[in-house]
Formats: C-alpha cells, sequence, structure tokens
C-alpha cells in the first residue's frame, strides 16, 4: 500500500457538519472464521440523509450494512471488533437488546422477502410483535406505512390478498412498507433495486427520496448512477476497507483518491 | 455394430430399463390391490344356493344345498392317494368347495364335493339363506311362521316371516341399546361406587356417614337396574315369542326361534338389482356391525372404529413430540459432533424392528409407567390393573415412539427448506428468535410437519406386531369411546384391523369362513389407511397451497 492510497477515512469536516450524527462507527473489525472481512472501520453517518456504500463485489458493503442492526450475529463464525454507535450508544454492548435494536434499525434486502401471508399481516406483522392488538390501530398503522411507501393506493382494495400476488416492485415496497410500520430510527437497503425492472426502480428511488425527511438511510447499491442520483453522502469500499467517503457529489466530482477516481470512471482492473 | 453402439450410448436402454421397473411396480400394486379387492369383495356377493344331488364313496346319495365357493383342479393321483375312488382313465377331477351351512346339524358347513360324483345339480327358487346368531347360515325351505305357539295361516309365508323378522330386529336394537347404554352405564356407576368405597376403606376414612351415602346411592343404582332388568326381560320375551319351520333340503324339519335370526335372503329369487342392492346391504352390515361367533361372522365395526382412533391418538402424541425435538436440533442445538450423532440415532431409530418396540412398550409404559400409575391414582382397583395393562394410551404411545423419527426428519427438512430471507426479514422487524419461529418459520415448515405425519399414520395404521403386546385384543367388550364420563376410556383395549386379520385369518376354528374373511378385512384396513391419508394429504395441500410462493 503506498503512501497515496492510504485510507482516509476522516470525513471532510464540512460534510460532517452539516448535520447530526446518527451513527459513528469506529475501529471496526470483522471475522468470518480467520478471515478478516472488515478492516478498520470509521465512519460517521449523518442524520435523515441518505448514505451510499458503493464498491466492487465482495468488498464488504453489505457486510457492513448488517452490523448495523446485528444481523452478522445469526452468522456463528462471524466476529466483530470495534464499535458502532447508534444515537450515543454502543449496539454491540452486552446489555443490548438486540430485537429492540433491530426495530429501530430496519433493513430492507436485494430480493423482496415478502412472508407468505396476507398484505396487510406483512405490514402489521412488526406491530403485532411489538404487542399491537387493537384492529382500529393496526388498521391506521398499516395504512400509514403503506402511504409511506407509496403502495397503498395500488393496493387498498386488495390488503388480505396474499403478497405474493404482488409484482417485485410492489413486493419491494411492500417490504419498505413492513420496516417503516415499527417506526424505525435508521432504515438499510441491501441492493434495493437490483431485482426490479426500470420502472419499479424508479418507483422504489423516489421513495427513497420522501423517506430521508424522517429516516437516516443506509444503502448498498451497485449501479453507480444511483448512488449519484440518490445519495448524499457516498462511502467507497475496497477490499474491507473504507477508502473514502464524502458528500456524493464531492466524491463523484472530484475525488480525493485515485482507488475511488478509478472505480468511479470504471477504469477499474 | 454401429447403430447398437449408438443405441445404447444415447441412453435408450437405460429409459426402456427404468420404465419396465416403474412397470413392475405398479403391476404388483395393481395386482396386489386386485386380488384383495375382488376375494374381499367376493364374500359380500349373494351367490345362488345350488341343490346338489351327490354319490358318496359307498355308494349312498346324499343331497346337499349350498352356495359354491371355490372350484378347483385336482389330480386323480392325489385323490386316489387319500383313499377316493376315481375312474381310471382320468386325469384331473374339478372338485368344489359347497358352504352348506348348518353346522349345527352336520357338524361342518363347508365341504368339497368332487364334480364327476355330481348327479343332478339344480337351483330351486325357495332356497333361503338364513344367517343367525350362533352355528353359522343355515340354508333351507321356508314352510312356515309361528306367532306364539300359533302356526299362521296365510298364502305369503315370505311376507309374514319378513314382517317377523323386522319386529325382531327392532326389539333387538332397543335390547342392544338397553344393554350397552343404560344398563352399561348403571354398572360402570355401580363399579365407580364401589371403587370408591374401596378406596375410602384403604384411607381408612370409611365413617358410617360416607358409607351409608354410598349404600344409599348403590341402593338408587340397583333400583334403575331392577327397573332395567325387568324392562329388558319383557323384550327378551317379546323376542322369543316368533320362531320359523323350515326344512332342510333332504327333508328333515326344525324350528328355529326368530330371536336366533340375524337376516334372511332368497338368492335364487333375486335379480341382478336385488344382488346389488344385498351386496351393498353385506358391506353396510360388515362395516358398521359388531363380530360374532369368534370373529368369523358379523362386522368389524369395533376393529376399524379402534384403529382410526389408535391412529388418531398416535398422531396428536406424535405431532408436537416430533415437531419440538426438530426444532431444537435444527434451530437452537449448536451443530457438531454430537448433533450429528443424535441425527444418526433417530434414523437408526426408523430401522429398530417394530416388536422391539412392543417389548418397550409393554417393559416401560405398560408395567413400569401402568404400574406406577396404579399404584398413585387407583389403589382402590387393585390388585385388578387400571393402566398397568395393556391399553388405548400405551399402544398410541408405543406407535408414537415408533413414527418419532419419521416426524422428527420430515419436520427438520421442511424447516431447512425455509429461505435465510424470510428468516431475516423477520429478525429485522424486531421479532426474537421464537417469535420467529412461532409466527413465520413454522406455519410455512408446516407442509413438511403433514409429510412427516402422513407417514406416521401410514406407517402407524398398519402396524400390529407391538400392539399385540401393548393393548390389542381380539374381542374388546366395549368401545374405547362412549357416553360414560370420562367418555375416552384411555386404558381401555381395543380391536384393530390388523391384529383381526391375524386373528381371523389363523387362529379361527373355521378356516373356510375365515378365509373371505381376511381379504374382506384386509382391504378395508387398507381403505382405511388411505382415507386417513387422503385427509392428510388434503391438509398438507392446503396448507402448501398458502405458502407456495416460498419455492420462488
Amino acid at each position: 500500500m503506498t503512501q497515496q492510497d492510504k485510507p482516509q477515512t476522516e470525513p471532510q469536516p464540512d460534510n460532517r457538519l452539516q448535520h447530526p450524527t446518527a451513527v459513528t462507527v469506529t475501529d471496526l473489525d470483522l471475522y468470518y472464521g480467520e478471515t478478516r472481512a472488515l478492516q478498520e472501520i470509521n465512519l460517521v453517518i449523518p442524520e435523515k440523509q441518505v448514505t451510499a456504500f458503493i464498491g466492487p463485489s465482495g468488498c464488504g458493503k453489505s457486510t457492513l450494512l448488517r452490523c448495523f442492526n446485528r444481523l452478522n450475529d445469526l452468522i456463528d463464525i462471524c466476529r466483530i471488533e470495534g464499535e458502532i454507535l447508534l444515537n450515543g450508544r454502543n449496539i454491540y454492548a452486552d446489555d443490548v437488546n438486540v430485537p429492540e435494536l433491530r426495530r429501530e434499525v430496519g433493513i430492507v434486502f436485494q430480493k423482496p422477502n415478502p412472508f407468505p401471508k396476507s398484505i396487510y399481516e406483512n405490514v402489521a406483522y412488526g406491530l403485532r410483535i411489538q404487542g399491537m392488538n387493537k384492529r382500529r390501530e393496526l388498521d391506521d398503522t398499516v395504512e400509514w406505512a403503506l402511504k409511506g411507501a407509496a403502495l397503498w393506493d395500488e393496493v387498498k382494495d386488495r390488503l388480505n390478498d396474499s403478497a405474493f400476488g404482488l409484482s417485485g416492485g410492489q413486493q419491494q415496497r411492500l417490504v419498505i412498507a413492513r420496516a417503516i410500520a415499527v417506526q424505525p430510527k435508521c432504515i438499510l437497503l441491501d441492493e434495493p433495486c437490483s431485482a426490479l425492472d426500470p420502472i419499479s426502480t424508479l418507483k422504489v428511488e423516489e421513495l427513497i427520496a420522501e423517506l430521508k425527511e424522517q429516516y437516516t438511510i443506509i444503502m448498498v447499491t451497485h449501479n453507480m448512477q444511483q448512488a449519484a442520483r440518490v445519495s448524499d453522502y457516498t462511502a467507497f469500499m475496497y477490499m474491507g476497507e473504507l477508502i473514502e467517503f464524502g458528500a456524493t457529489d464531492q466524491i463523484f466530482t472530484k475525488p480525493q483518491l485515485k482507488k475511488t477516481e478509478d472505480y468511479i470512471t470504471g477504469r477499474y482492473g | 455394430m454401429k447403430v447398437l453402439a449408438k443405441w445404447i450410448a444415447d441412453g435408450t436402454p437405460w429409459v426402456w430399463l427404468n420404465a419396465a421397473a416403474v412397470s413392475a411396480s405398479i403391476l404388483l400394486v395393481v395386482g396386489l390391490l386386485a386380488l384383495i379387492g375382488v376375494r374381499g369383495m367376493a364374500h359380500f356377493w349373494p351367490l345362488a344356493v345350488q341343490k346338489v344331488v351327490y354319490q358318496q364313496a359307498d355308494g349312498s346319495e346324499l343331497i346337499l344345498a349350498g352356495q359354491i365357493r371355490e372350484e378347483e383342479k385336482v389330480t386323480a393321483r392325489r385323490l386316489r392317494e387319500s383313499g377316493l375312488e376315481v375312474a381310471e382313465n382320468t386325469e384331473f377331477v374339478t372338485r368344489y368347495l359347497l358352504k352348506t351351512g348348518n353346522r349345527d346339524i352336520m357338524g361342518q358347513d363347508f365341504r368339497w364335493i368332487l364334480g364327476p360324483s355330481i348327479e343332478s345339480i339344480s337351483k330351486p327358487r325357495n332356497m333361503v339363506v338364513f344367517e343367525r346368531e350362533e352355528w353359522g347360515v343355515f340354508i333351507g325351505m321356508l314352510i312356515g311362521v309361528r306367532q306364539a305357539g300359533q302356526l299362521l295361516d296365510s298364502p305369503d309365508t315370505w311376507g309374514d316371516f319378513q314382517a317377523r323378522l323386522d319386529h325382531a330386529n327392532g326389539l333387538r336394537d332397543q335390547i342392544r341399546d338397553l344393554e350397552k347404554g343404560r344398563i352399561g352405564s348403571v354398572n360402570y356407576r355401580l363399579e365407580r361406587l364401589r371403587l370408591k368405597q374401596r378406596g375410602l376403606e384403604i384411607k381408612g376414612r370409611d365413617d358410617a356417614a360416607s358409607l351409608a351415602d354410598i349404600e344409599s346411592d348403590r341402593e338408587e343404582l340397583q333400583k334403575e337396574y331392577d327397573g332395567l332388568e325387568q324392562k329388558l326381560d319383557e323384550l327378551y320375551t317379546q323376542l322369543r315369542r316368533d320362531a320359523v319351520i323350515v326344512n332342510t333340503v333332504d327333508g328333515q324339519e326344525l324350528e328355529l326361534p326368530i330371536s336366533s335370526i340375524v337376516d334372511a335372503h332368497r338368492p335364487n329369487q333375486m335379480g341382478l338389482t336385488g344382488k346389488i342392492g344385498h351386496f351393498f346391504h353385506n358391506i353396510w352390515k360388515f362395516v358398521s356391525n359388531d363380530p360374532r361367533e369368534a370373529n368369523t361372522e358379523g362386522g368389524i365395526f369395533p376393529a376399524i372404529f379402534g384403529t382410526v382412533l389408535m391412529v388418531l391418538l398416535m398422531s396428536v402424541f406424535v405431532t408436537p413430540l416430533g415437531v419440538v425435538a426438530a426444532i431444537y436440533l435444527k434451530e437452537y442445538a449448536r451443530q457438531g459432533l454430537f448433533t450429528r450423532f443424535i441425527r444418526i440415532a433417530v434414523n437408526n431409530l426408523a430401522g429398530v424392528p417394530s416388536i422391539v418396540y412392543g417389548v418397550f412398550g409393554l417393559g416401560f409404559f405398560v408395567y413400569t409407567l401402568g404400574g406406577s400409575l396404579d399404584r398413585l391414582f387407583y389403589p382402590e382397583a387393585l390388585p385388578a390393573p387400571t393402566f398397568g395393562t395393556g391399553g388405548l394410551l400405551w399402544a398410541s404411545l408405543t406407535l408414537a415412539l415408533l413414527t418419532l423419527p419419521v416426524v422428527i426428519v420430515s419436520t427438520e427438512e421442511g424447516l431447512s427448506r425455509i429461505p435465510r430471507s424470510i428468516r431475516e426479514g423477520s429478525l429485522a422487524l424486531g421479532a426474537t428468535k421464537w417469535e420467529t419461529l412461532w409466527r413465520t418459520v413454522l406455519p410455512m415448515a408446516s407442509p413438511g410437519i403433514m409429510t412427516g405425519l402422513i407417514l406416521a399414520v401410514a406407517r402407524a395404521a398398519g402396524e400390529v406386531a407391538p400392539l399385540m403386546l401393548v393393548g390389542v385384543v381380539k374381542l374388546a367388550p366395549a368401545l374405547p369411546l362412549d357416553g360414560n364420563a370420562p367418555f375416552l376410556h384411555l386404558d381401555r383395549k381395543f380391536m384393530h384391523l390388523g391384529f383381526h386379520i391375524y386373528d381371523v385369518g389363523f387362529q379361527s376354528p373355521n378356516v373356510e369362513a375365515a378365509r373371505p374373511l381376511v381379504y374382506a378385512t384386509a382391504l378395508l384396513l387398507v381403505v382405511v389407511i388411505v382415507l386417513l391419508n387422503l385427509v392428510a394429504i388434503q391438509v398438507r395441500n392446503r396448507l402448501s397451497e398458502r405458502y407456495r410462493g416460498l419455492e420462488s
């Protein structure tokens, strides 16, 4: 590693000060067994903004994303060092209630994964788990969430139909509705549009732009144009390291590091 | 040569081989079902009664009437060796198995007759087949009907007889209701009272007041019993009022009390529709009646009931246990050497011969568990065992144990088919692992669980060997489900179709009469298993329909 390539993990001061901080990642290392999948990640993610992770396949974007709601805990051989502060609390502390954390940090995966239930029940799932039983309350929240995910008008007449009857794009928005129904603080999007057609992609992107009014959004994407279109901040990762982080405009127009520039201009080997 | 090589290379012989294997399997299964079906169903078909004039070995003439049940060719040499005279130039002789009935007169109700010795054969239209409570069927002619000792003088003897028979059957139904229902209930309560008194004695609390209570209860029950008994006597007197005068085919006259006759038909006067009607009538009687005469006559209702109830109870026991075990193995236990060892052990359990389970059931459930239960909760009944003997509960538990591996394995398979994305989706919404399992994973795995249950039912319903040790009997005095609290009597012994086949086929004193019954019972066992499975498959299909998106 040459001097020039040394990861510059400190965001530019002017970027950071514009928005309050939502998530702070400090010295995060992640191991799969003996393999070190993430190395010394340091990152500050601003509140109520869209932050995109870009980078080549296998660079650890999704792995990092899944650290924010501790989904990596499900993998037996996965081990994490360092800390992630969410609203000032380390989510890897011993006394953290993991289900509680996951309620605050929703996630939407690459492929839509609705439950084999009705549209209504899909959205109500998280609410019922929180113990919401009153029909009125549930109805209102489901409607609110579906409206929030821009799906209400398309499904309001068939709430009791199976969620599998929806198109891929609708399913993805249903999954987003399901995530926002429990009113999280932060939503993680793991390549949310890679399984969708262009029109559905457009709808989901519009939705993301709306959602950032209320939620901190962290997304992983393969699609550089999408990152440029949607995100406010962009982090470029390579081989498990965070290479560069900054405002999206700055990353895409005048990246500080050669690696970033190479990747963004498609000159990557 | 090249053509042949190409033919082999493109796999055509393999296709043929595979197709042949499939055809052979299908043929065998169809053949099995056809054999059981034809032989079993033939038992219910009303055969014509043949009047046979037969020359016996000593030259004397014998007149027989009966239904030809079987026909076979035997070598003349074999007959000669057994001391029968057969004409010199014949090589094969046809012989017939004639069901003559009238066991009380002739000592046997089946008879082989040789074709060449038959002098004449005819089908007199007035031959009647009477089914009786005892001694099997009577085949003969109806001469007259006697009501309360008076011979009825009317031209329509058959009509008179039918009316009397209907009347008698009505009375018989009343008697059965009374005996099994109210008298049975009174007896049951008297027995409970006796046990209560004995229990008080054991505990040393048999003071005068409670004894007086019991005594007054008992007197009341006794009074009720006496009343019922009187009613029963009246019914019996009425039932014994009528009789029929019948002739055997060789002219012997005798009187049969109507009370001994269950049913009667005249096969030689029946048209095809009549025969078909009688055929279904017989099938219905077979599945709905109790057995008579050491199980060689009558129906097999208690056996069907016992089989189905036992299988249902087995399902109730095995499903939760197997599912919970599979969930632990798959979801909670740390995968490693130990879980692998357990899986191997579970798979091997499925290969343990069923009789071994029977021995275990007898040793552990019946003697150890049942014996302890008796000492703890039923000391008043001792030394007569309550749970310390084979019974419905122990049989179901033994079979549940036997089928446990199947349920565990298919549940595990069902669980591993659930995509990770679904689990993660649920966990990401703040569900705990338990909530994820309960609300999402288990419902989606339910078709797999049902598959396990289907296999379990198929195996349990056909199992006989272990049951013989833990609760099946050839004749149970009462059904395990009745109107006396607590309604389901888990301690009772019960009848089972599989054991019934064995009992009728191999333990019966009347081999010829039993043979068609074996086929009919086997057919019914197959039908019961198929029905149970169809229900389970229906449920599974409905479940997988609901979760069908899972595969995409």
